[in-house]
């Protein structure tokens, strides 16, 4: 861990919290009881208005902000944006920042026992999806004693748990911050997915989702599944500029090991992956990407399918993701406004592609740095310095 | 203290109005509207400060570039489209117009006078482009491309067969003075204009 700056949460410690009631799901199973791990960073105020709910994206966790231990090279995924003075300030807000069900990082998932069974759940835990995430959330936010979040946020996939928040509860948010997000995949994003899966799937060491009981880790998918992944999250001109054509040594080897920089770029970011996440959890998790569709039940639009939502938006898109391009965030800024709906739209000029949601950017961190602030405004909390 | 012809405005729009405010700045003009008049809708604009300030503000802005038309913005989305000093900025005024009355029954445009007293005299003396309060760019890097009178908006108000319904411009000198009389095309800075659709 490097010192700690003055605008980190320092460090924390995760909880884990039991449920007992069971959770009907969207797929007709139901999970008898989990686990949900998650952390907070902040004071939540006697009123217990300032809750910010963090949500995270296709292989985020809990640890958003600040160091676990002294040996964190690291902080959490989103401390960019998280802290005393940053983005989310929590000198001002309480933030929760939670693993989803179905993940690999504590919460219930493929890797905890199925209490049927005796065995680990595996390629048996049940198909998750955003809304039953958003359902897990709101029951989290019951123990906690929030009845209302004061923002709910998240990037990505995030960003889909937010845009369901303020259609399953609209009572409960007081505000929604989309980012880097889209009502919906294309079939170019299904596509990926569906690569990235037959890549997990395809491992000999897989055995059909039960490579835990093999003693095996299907690596080799998991590593293809992040390097083809790990593509759509930067830009072209990001890759360029970092890798361009530039070669680990000075001559062609005319073989197939490692030659290019980017090569060994990607290969370093899937093995480092495949050592720490989950096949059956990216299995999921890519699924409830796909089925996300808010506006399917109502043939398609958009629009009437926002009618639930009463909070103000925030929509924010960066110019060079090609994952999510600003064009999907349109299209969500358009159906609000269709519909009636609060809502500011900033398309932020980043040349990090779907990662620049994670990084700090000038501009994006004034933006969000300006609705927090009119979220904290507009809910009296008082800013201290 | 508000810009002059955004005081105007301000007391020209009903109350409880849903409006759209096209080039909407750092969002002054919505804000206050909701403050005092119960007035809802979203600026447009694509100035990166400006969005952050309309943010901060909690007024709605989208960020969205004024020549690529207002598609996502159905027929009659609202009661009131207004568009401050953006006409001349334009690459067709005359289309932005269109678009304006076609989202909103009614529109309220400013924009500065190109035929203005000052200005003339400055192109017919001196022999140089215009340079003043309302034009402040030099000739090369102005965003305004599509400078226009007091007079030339009228005739594309008649040639579209709009109504006007109210008219003003503002006194350079007198800022905070409109008036309707007195050779507007000469002595007015800035024109203002409320037109409709027929």
């Amino acid at each position: 861990m490097p010192e700690l700056p003055p605008d980190s949460v320092g460090l924390v410690t995760p909880q884990t919290v039991h449920f007992d009631d069971p959770l009907a799901l969207a797929c007709g199973r139901t999970l008898p009881a989990y686990d949900l791990v998650y952390e907070t960073y902040g004071t939540l105020n006697a009123e217990r208005s300032n809750a910010v709910l963090i949500c995270h994206a296709l292989s985020g966790h809990h640890h958003a902000a600040g160091y676990h231990g002294a040996e964190d090279r690291k902080p959490g995924w989103w401390d960019a944006h998280i802290g005393p003075g940053k983005s989310i300030d929590t000198e001002r807000f309480f933030v929760v920042s939670l693993n989803n069900l179905g993940g690999c990082h504590g919460s219930t998932g493929p890797n905890a026992e199925n209490p049927a069974t005796g065995r680990l759940w595996g390629p048996d835990f049940p198909m998750v999806t955003v809304t039953d995430w958003v359902h897990s959330q709101a029951r989290l936010a019951d123990r906690l004693g929030i009845e209302r979040f004061a923002a709910v946020i998240g990037g990505s996939l995030g960003g889909m748990q937010v845009l369901q928040w303020t259609l399953s509860y609209p009572e409960r948010i007081a505000n929604a911050a989309v980012i880097a997000a889209t009502p919906k995949l294309s079939a170019q994003n299904i596509a990926f997915n569906e690569v990235a899966r037959q890549a997990i799937r395809s491992d000999p060491d897989f055995h059909d989702g039960w490579y835990a009981e093999h003693d095996k880790v299907p690596r080799r998918g998991l590593k293809l599944a992040r390097m083809v992944g790990h593509i759509t999250y930067l830009s072209e001109d990001a890759m360029g500029s970092k890798f361009g054509r530039d070669l680990r040594t000075n001559d062609f080897n005319f073989g197939y090991d490692v030659e290019f920089q980017v090569e060994s770029y990607l290969r370093y970011q899937g093995d480092t992956f495949s050592t720490s996440f989950d096949a059956n959890t990216y299995l999921l998790m890519t699924k409830a990407l796909d089925y996300f569709d808010p506006a399917a039940i109502h043939g398609g639009d958009l629009a009437s399918a926002l009618a639930p939502a009463e909070c103000p938006f925030l929509v924010v898109s960066f110019t060079t993701d090609w994952r999510f391009p600003p064009s999907r965030s349109r299209e969500l800024v358009d159906a609000l406004i269709r519909a009636g709906k609060p809502v500011s739209f900033a398309n932020i000029d980043s040349p990090h592609g779907h990662d620049a949601f994670l990084m700090p950017e000038p501009r994006y961190q004034a933006v969000f740095a300006a609705f927090m602030s009119r979220v904290g405004r507009d809910l009296g909390l008082e800013e201290r310095s | 203290m508000m810009r002059p012809d955004l005081k105007l405005i301000h007391d020209w729009v009903p109350k409880g109005a849903h409006i759209l405010d096209l080039a909407c700045g750092d969002g002054t003009l919505l804000a206050a509207l909701a403050r005092d008049k119960g007035v809802t809708g979203y600026g447009l604009e694509i100035d990166p400060e400006g969005i952050t300030a309309c943010i901060a503000k909690g007024v709605n802005v989208i960020e969205q570039n004024l020549d690529e038309g207002l598609a996502n913005f159905d027929d009659d989305a609202c009661d009131l489209v207004v568009m401050t000093q953006a006409l001349q900025a334009l690459r067709r005024p005359d289309r932005m117009l269109d678009e304006m009355l076609r989202v909103a029954g009614e529109g309220i445009l400013t924009f500065p006078n190109f035929a203005y007293w000052r200005h003339r005299a400055y192109l017919g003396f001196k022999g140089y482009m215009p340079v003043s309060k309302s034009l402040p760019h030099a000739w090369y890097d102005t965003p305004n491309i599509h400078l226009s009178t007091f007079n030339d908006f009228e005739q594309l108000c008649r040639d579209k067969g709009l109504i006007i319904v109210d008219r003003a411009v503002g006194i350079g000198d007198h800022e905070g003075h409109w008036t309707s009389r007195l050779w507007p095309n000469l002595f007015g800075e800035i024109a203002i204009f409320r037109v409709a659709r027929r």
